[in-house]
């Protein structure tokens, strides 16, 4: 493989735009080889510009990075030769069938005209499109066009993939499938995955390591059971079978242990002092306080709770505040 | 090098595939400026009988103007094309493969230009089957299709220009109009030596569409006529170098990767 390695390095790497925020504020970050590197955020953290920079779409501010051993500002064809990229929109023609995409993707990524029948059948044949391959995009589903859009990326058989939001807005089924896919490319073939997502559950089942970004900064790094096991401690979550009733819970639960922060469903939730141990006590409060609960769950550290615990805000429905404009 | 021309050839069939898939595109530039030379024949077909007019036959005077006419549908078309392709991102799909900002301008203008050739030969039929006789014969028929290929690529690449300029299909459309408007001013409904009205033939003979259209004119009714001809592809080359141009720097520009 040119370049002998396919590792992201990426070191103080800056974006700013002219009207607004730094949209990527001094980022490091290392991506070893094969791994799956999960880029986790809210809407406008920066994630998507951090992808556009090292797919040598957008130059940096300031920083370098180095992508497949290739610098991104100083050797972008040589970075371009290495790499995939599925970006955010799936950036389909709709009046060309799909076999028309792998077809041309495959001539301008210099495919030798014998070879690219047969990578075509054999990409489509991966992705689950064999028999939708000869109609055209406009009536592909969701999902269908986010699985051409992977295909396409993997024409040229590139060292490393970028995937940035590859399931938002796909049903629980079509999203499973592309993990599933992804999943094998790491595993099978040694690709290197740099995944942005906004699904907490997205970076927890696939990747090996996860960066959580916010306002153009890592907040944490580290793999999903590291970063979960830094919070330790498992939350109680409890709603009252009135609304009226949230006020006392409220004073009842956080005897024992932290408030967590608001988020969108409607329980109380406290992150227990003393662990599993305490819940006991805390179901003993609640029914001595005589609040009838239409709910009450105890749960293991998510990375929701890490961003919460790094950012002071729950993940979901974090990107409405402060999201940088170009991001 | 050798790499180059697939690409190009690639990018030029996905235009073609494009317009083919879409009739609704491809039939306005056949059927509008068609239609508007019948209206213009029926209503000025006197004109004929004025003292110095160049031919017997209103018909083979308008022929010219479908051929200029729907060159200037490639702008749109080339340019709403171009434009959709950044708005949706393909842009960025192409500029993340090994291709060069100048294959795929080649590729896009390729597509145009064969499209304007496929015109033009609808147009010759048209005026075959209205019984219109050219004068310069078989070669200049060639000359003619020839000459319609470098007004649809100078014009294919003032469309682009806008768009990558923009990166707005809708900006491409609202300077269509724009460029009609140099058609409606020039001489494509009377020889310019038979306008009156000062003003207006000053405009007509300032305008360089009037030459485009003086140049085809010339093939159909005069035969070989070596002023029009120089004039015409020299306005025309002149237009197809400066819009390409300016459409590869602005396409380097909207590639903007490292």
């Amino acid at each position: 493989m040119a370049g002998g390695t396919n590792s992201i390095e990426v070191q103080g790497l800056v974006r700013e735009f002219k009207k607004g925020p730094r949209a990527v504020d001094g980022i490091d970050l290392r991506v070893e080889p094969g791994e799956i590197y999960g880029f986790l955020g809210p809407n406008g953290a920066g994630k998507s510009t951090t992808v556009l920079m090292l797919t040598t779409l957008l130059p940096p501010s300031a920083g370098t990075a180095r992508v497949g051993g290739y610098d991104v500002v100083k050797e972008g064809p040589k970075v371009r030769s290495v790499i995939g990229a599925a970006l955010q929109e799936a950036a389909l023609d709709p009046l060309l069938t799909g076999r028309d995409h792998v077809r041309l993707q495959a001539t301008l990524q210099g495919i030798p005209r014998g070879e690219r029948r047969g990578r075509s059948d054999e990409l489509l044949t991966r992705v689950g499109l064999s028999e939708a391959a000869d109609r055209k995009v406009k009536g592909y589903s969701g999902g269908m066009k986010r699985r051409l859009d992977l295909a396409l990326a993997l024409v040229h058989r590139p060292s490393i993939l970028f995937l940035d939001e590859p399931t938002t807005g796909l049903d629980p089924q079509s999203r499973t499938a592309l993990w599933d896919e992804v999943g094998r490319l790491a595993r099978e073939d040694g690709v290197t995955v740099f995944l942005t997502t906004q699904y907490l559950e997205e970076a927890d089942v696939l990747a090996n390591r996860v960066g959580i970004i916010d306002h153009g900064r890592i907040v944490a790094e580290g793999s999903p059971a590291a970063l979960k096991a830094e919070i330790g401690l498992p939350s109680v979550h409890a709603l009252p079978e009135q609304d009226a009733d949230r006020e006392r819970l409220s004073a009842v639960l956080s005897q024992f242990g932290e408030p967590l922060g608001a988020s969108s469903s409607k329980d109380v939730a406290v992150r227990l002092r003393e662990g599993v141990a305490g819940l006991p006590a805390v179901v003993r409060a609640i029914d001595a306080q005589n609040v009838p609960l239409a709910h009450l769950e105890i749960q293991a550290p998510s990375l929701d709770d890490v961003f919460l615990a790094k950012t002071g805000r729950s993940l979901e429905g974090a990107g409405e505040n402060g999201a940088a404009p170009d991001s | 090098m050798s790499a180059v021309w697939p690409q190009i050839g690639a990018v030029a069939l996905r235009s073609i595939t494009r317009t083919a898939r879409q009739p609704a595109s491809a039939i306005p530039p056949l059927l509008f400026p068609v239609s508007l030379m019948f209206v213009n024949a029926a209503g000025l077909d006197a004109s004929t009988q004025l003292p110095g007019f160049p031919t017997e036959s209103f018909l083979a005077f308008a022929l010219a103007v479908p051929f200029i006419q729907g060159a200037l549908f490639s702008t749109m078309n080339a340019g709403t094309d171009l434009a959709r392709d950044i708005q949706t991102g393909f842009l960025n799909r192409l500029a993340l493969t090994s291709m060069r900002g100048s294959a795929l301008l080649a590729g896009q203008l390729g597509g145009i230009v064969l499209l304007g050739l496929i015109q033009a030969v609808v147009y010759l039929l048209v005026g075959v089957a209205v019984g219109v006789n050219f004068e310069s014969g078989a070669l200049g028929v060639l000359v003619l299709l020839a000459f319609s290929a470098l007004v649809s690529l100078g014009f294919g690449a003032l469309g682009s220009l806008i768009a990558l300029r923009t990166g707005s299909g809708e900006a491409v459309q609202g300077a269509f109009p724009l460029l009609f408007v140099f058609l409606f001013i020039s001489s494509f409904n009377a020889p310019r030596e038979l306008m009156e009205v000062d003003w207006f033939r000053a405009v007509a003979t300032a305008n360089p569409v009037s030459y485009l259209i003086e140049c085809v004119r010339s093939l159909i009714i005069s035969g070989w006529d070596g002023q029009a001809l120089a004039l015409g592809f020299g306005v025309a080359a002149a237009i197809a170098l400066a819009a390409i141009a300016l459409a590869a720097w602005a396409m380097q520009g909207r590639l903007t990767r490292t």
